[in-house]
């Protein structure tokens, strides 16, 4: 708050009306409405609920399906935040160093940012396509016969390869912005202090990127977790079957088609609290960051 | 970015004869060569899909039933544009590329115009006024980033269900508002504001909606076109919200359509890869057009909001 | 024109912290007044109460005998220079101007008009459809002045306004608007942390220290006569020297037992003796000086070293032969200044 702030009463309350109005009835209310039903029962025809305790979690523990899917998006989110960011960072390492074409390259670069997800799935489904999809074909000649939708791992594969080319953008505009942040004396200083390129890159630019690395750390896991439904119900078209499926779309499974509220508001709940955790994390870290810079 | 340069002209007399040295006999720099091939390579893996999506589009779907995508452009592009964007994939006739590509800005433009008027006037109050229950109000905001829609998406259908939202503007852009990235990030760009403008203000004789409308906001003007642009990419990109809420066909968005848009790959028929693929390329187009051409802004909007 | 006065303003922020402890003083029409001390001691605090920025919480202020203690800044008639000049940086430097102006409904043609003559006075007129961020420091400062008087307040307020310019555009400004005041004649209170622009702009000094006001006075009075030991090493470069002395047998004596002057009556014990640099009679007297290093300032010269064993410094001429070794010193009595050592009073 500014030190001279405005006195006037009411018009703040005014400013900030719209603002908690939409955050209560659309945030609070569904999300108390998650955390509620998920200790009830509610029945199949909408005719009442039944109070079960944490019997809709314990169901979820239970369920092999569940906890397979569990594991798939672990390390479905593990896999895909580490190919990211590792192509990003040298992207972009490469495009702060080149002196010709350094904008063309960020355009190039970049601009994928902004392709929706879906979008991502469907060029999936054309370049794995099983008849001629251009990477079908790369890796038949390896004697990998791809069959997306049809085997869990090619699936999977596919997914991964998707989301990966969606989020090296982020990741390149992020990493360059913290490189072109350090300040030219400092690398200067570096230049003086040790000969070898490699070695500079990894004790000096290296470290000063740790923070931006760490902040992305956090995006990542949240964009392989909630941002990539789009692209896997566009690959899935409707039909997961036995095919990998992240725990946002089982969510979206077991509510809309299940019908299964109860177990679906226990899945929100623990998706929840993995959000939670994840944020306190990233709090934590943009306070060690602060003595940083 | 002219890095290397300055630094050799500052470097000590030493460095500097040599870097003359190598001046006089140019020699190819491998180092640099491979960073161009990776860089090369990076667009490359970035581009090609979008390329292979436009040529497919060229040439006759029977062709690309057969054989896939190739290196030959044929003449059947805008024979297709034209069926992508004024043939309606199903019955109702109202799955138009047109239709779509109308809805995908309504839904872009309302919200990110909703979210930065809304996000404006709460950082405004919380930053700039002294108000009891402002620490309440902060949080009850902030702690909505904490939370995507998609870990509620159940009980906020039901919700705008029962309000009878269903396949309604307000239904569709209003619940997608309720998240604070935009006010959070106002917030913090207020809070950089000179603490002494407000207070030159108040002599000046400008009261709290005078100081709001012909200070802060001309001030904040790159900063919600930043925004404008990151809202814009992300209401226009929504996918799970609007399949949920708009059912009737007249109101589908072009990236949700896309589920169709697949559907149409399948099936008895022959799959029409060509009006398939320019409607893909449509609906990607307005954002990453928007990226492009407002890269600086939408580069320092994104990096900021990392502090 | 107006009369300023203040009846024991003190200020208290939420978290308990005394800013300002009672302050009372008045300030006469046309007058300028400088606050001064260092960061933290509350003079900024106290300005921005009387601007109407910062809520009063204890004591009364009143302009031309009326209180204002609640009165919106806007209708206190008054116009600040802050430190960092607060321009709009999205307005030209003539809608800068105007604000203010704009803002009191003021008809266009004066405006326009008032804007014109403020921009003369302060030679901005090939500016006035910049932008703040397309001028120099210098400029800016003249906006922000600009600013000021184009509205004719009945009190001048600036924070630091010179902080930011380089040492010689300080020196000149600091010319400038002294001039400007005293055209004017409007009454000013004006706050710094720099002593020789409080010695130089005032027609009188208010010394604070830890929000507790330790002096007021004409400046010849806070420089020759300083009210307390902090006044006395805050004020002057160099600093007065201070040491610790004592009362003994009738006389003033330095702590290796010199004796100085006769000593005032009825006193006795430990006492801070202070003296300004160049009271110093270098050459000949009673106490000892050993000059370690010779500080040549052009103008003349700076001798510093210890004086019974404590650190001390003596103003020489330029053209003093005088060199690093032991010298004879004399403290003329009338300009020494006594302290007691427990309280930092005057004697």
């Amino acid at each position: 708050m500014k030190r001279a702030g405005f006195a006037n009463p009411w018009l703040p309350v005014l400013l900030l009306l719209p603002q908690l109005t939409i955050i209560c009835l659309f945030f609070y209310w569904p999300a108390w409405q998650a955390v509620r039903s998920s200790f009830f029962l509610e029945d199949p025809f909408g005719f009442g609920e039944t109070f079960v305790g944490l019997q809709n979690y314990t169901r979820l523990l239970d369920s092999t399906q569940y906890m397979k899917n569990a594991w798939f998006t672990l390390w479905f989110s593990a896999v895909v935040t580490a190919l990211s960011l590792g192509i990003a960072l040298l992207l972009a390492v490469k495009a702060d160093s080149v002196l010709r074409g350094a904008r063309t390259y960020r355009t190039l670069l970049m601009w994928v940012y902004a392709v929706a997800p879906p979008v991502a799935g469907f060029i999936a489904l054309i370049v794995f396509n099983q008849r001629w999809g251009p990477l079908t074909e790369f890796f038949a000649q390896f004697g990998w016969e791809i069959r997306i939708r049809l085997e869990y791992f090619d699936t999977a594969f596919a997914m991964i390869v998707a989301s990966v080319w969606k989020q090296v953008p982020v990741n390149f505009i992020f990493f360059l912005s913290g490189l072109q942040s350090i300040p030219p004396a400092v690398r200067e200083a570096a230049m003086i202090d040790n000969r070898s390129a490699v070695s500079r890159f990894w004790t000096v630019t290296f470290p000063l990127l740790a923070p931006t690395g760490f902040f992305l750390l956090i995006i990542n896991i949240t964009y392989s977790l909630f941002d990539t439904f789009g692209m896997i119900d566009t690959i899935l078209r409707n039909n997961p079957g036995d095919q990998p499926v992240t725990l946002v779309y089982q969510v979206y499974l077991d509510g809309f088609r299940g019908q299964d509220i109860g177990g679906s508001s226990a899945q929100s709940v623990v998706l929840m609290v993995l959000v939670l955790a994840l944020t306190v994390f990233q709090f934590r870290l943009v306070e060690r960051r602060i003595h940083y810079t | 970015m002219a890095h290397i340069p300055t630094t050799s002209d500052r470097a000590p007399a030493p460095a500097r004869l040599l870097a003359a040295g190598r001046r006089r006999a140019p020699r190819i720099r491998w180092g640099g060569l491979v960073d161009h091939l990776v860089l090369i390579a990076g667009a490359l893996f970035m581009l090609a899909p979008s390329l292979m999506l436009l040529q497919m589009s060229t040439i006759p779907d029977e062709q690309i039933m057969r054989t896939g995508p190739s290196f030959q452009i044929g003449d059947r592009f805008l024979p297709n544009l034209d069926k992508a964007l004024n043939e309606s994939m199903s019955f109702s006739g109202e799955t138009t590329g047109r239709n779509m590509f109308r809805n995908s800005m309504i839904l872009g433009f309302g919200f990110a115009i909703g979210k930065i008027v809304i996000a404006m006037m709460a950082a405004y109050a919380i930053v700039y006024f002294r108000l009891r229950f402002a620490m309440l109000a902060f949080w009850l905001i902030f702690t909505t980033l904490l939370l995507p829609l998609e870990v509620r998406i159940v009980p906020s259908y039901e919700i705008t269900q029962q309000l009878g939202l269903l396949n309604t503007w307000t239904g569709l852009i209003v619940p997608l508002i309720a998240s604070a990235t935009a006010t959070f990030f106002f917030r913090q760009y207020f809070l950089s504001v000179p603490e002494e403008l407000v207070e030159a203000a108040r002599i000046d004789g400008a009261g709290p909606i005078r100081f709001f409308l012909d200070i802060l906001v001309p001030l904040s003007r790159t900063m919600v076109a930043a925004m404008f642009i990151i809202m814009f990419v992300y209401g226009w990109n929504q996918y799970l919200w609007p399949t949920m809420i708009s059912t009737e066909e007249g109101r589908f968005t072009l990236v949700q359509g896309i589920k169709q848009i697949t559907q149409g790959l399948e099936g008895g028929h022959i799959p029409e890869f060509g009006r398939s693929n320019i409607l893909a390329i449509l609906a990607v187009l307005p954002p990453v057009l928007v990226v492009v051409f407002f890269q600086r802004w939408f580069v320092k909007g994104l990096t900021d909001t990392d502090k | 024109m107006a009369r300023v006065a203040l009846d024991r303003v003190r200020k208290v922020y939420r978290n308990g912290f005394e800013a300002v402890k009672p302050a009372s003083f008045e300030i006469a029409d046309g007058e300028f007044l400088v606050l001064v001390g260092p960061s933290g001691c509350g003079k900024s605090t106290l300005l921005r109460m009387v601007a109407g920025l910062e809520d009063i919480t204890e004591g009364s202020l009143s302009i031309n005998g009326r209180e204002v203690n609640g009165v919106d800044p806007a209708e206190r008639d008054i116009a600040m220079v802050f430190q960092n000049y607060a321009l709009y940086p999205h307005m030209t430097v003539r809608r800068n101007i105007a604000y203010g102006l704009k803002n009191r409904g003021m008809a266009k043609d004066r405006i326009a008009a008032k804007v014109q003559e403020a921009a003369r006075m302060l030679n901005l007129t090939e500016h006035l459809d910049r932008k703040p961020s397309q001028l120099s420091g210098g400029q800016r400062q003249r906006v922000a002045m600009g600013r000021a008087i184009v509205r004719d307040p009945a009190l001048f307020l600036f924070d630091e306004p010179l902080s930011n310019l380089d040492a010689k555009l300080r020196n000149q400004m600091r010319i400038e608007v002294k001039a400007l005041q005293r055209r004017l004649g409007v009454t000013s209170i004006y706050v710094t942390h720099d002593q020789v622009e409080a010695m130089t702009m005032a027609d009188r000094i208010i010394v604070l220290n830890a929000g507790r006001i330790e002096q007021i006075g004409t400046p010849s009075e806070i420089y020759h006569s300083p009210a307390s030991v902090f006044v006395a090493s805050f004020m002057g470069a160099p600093p007065m020297n201070l040491m610790r002395g004592a009362i003994e047998t009738g006389a003033v004596r330095l702590s290796d037992g010199t004796a100085l002057m006769q000593a005032p009556a009825g006193r006795g014990g430990a006492v801070t003796l202070g003296i300004r640099p160049e009271d110093v009679h270098v050459g000949e007297g009673p106490a000892d000086f050993d000059v370690a290093l010779v500080e040549e300032l052009g103008a003349h010269r700076l001798l510093h070293g210890e004086v019974a064993g404590q650190p001390f410094t003596a103003h020489v001429l330029k053209d003093s032969p005088l060199g690093p070794g032991r010298h004879r010193i004399g403290l003329p009595a009338g300009a020494l200044s006594l302290f007691d050592p427990d309280t930092g009073v005057r004697l």
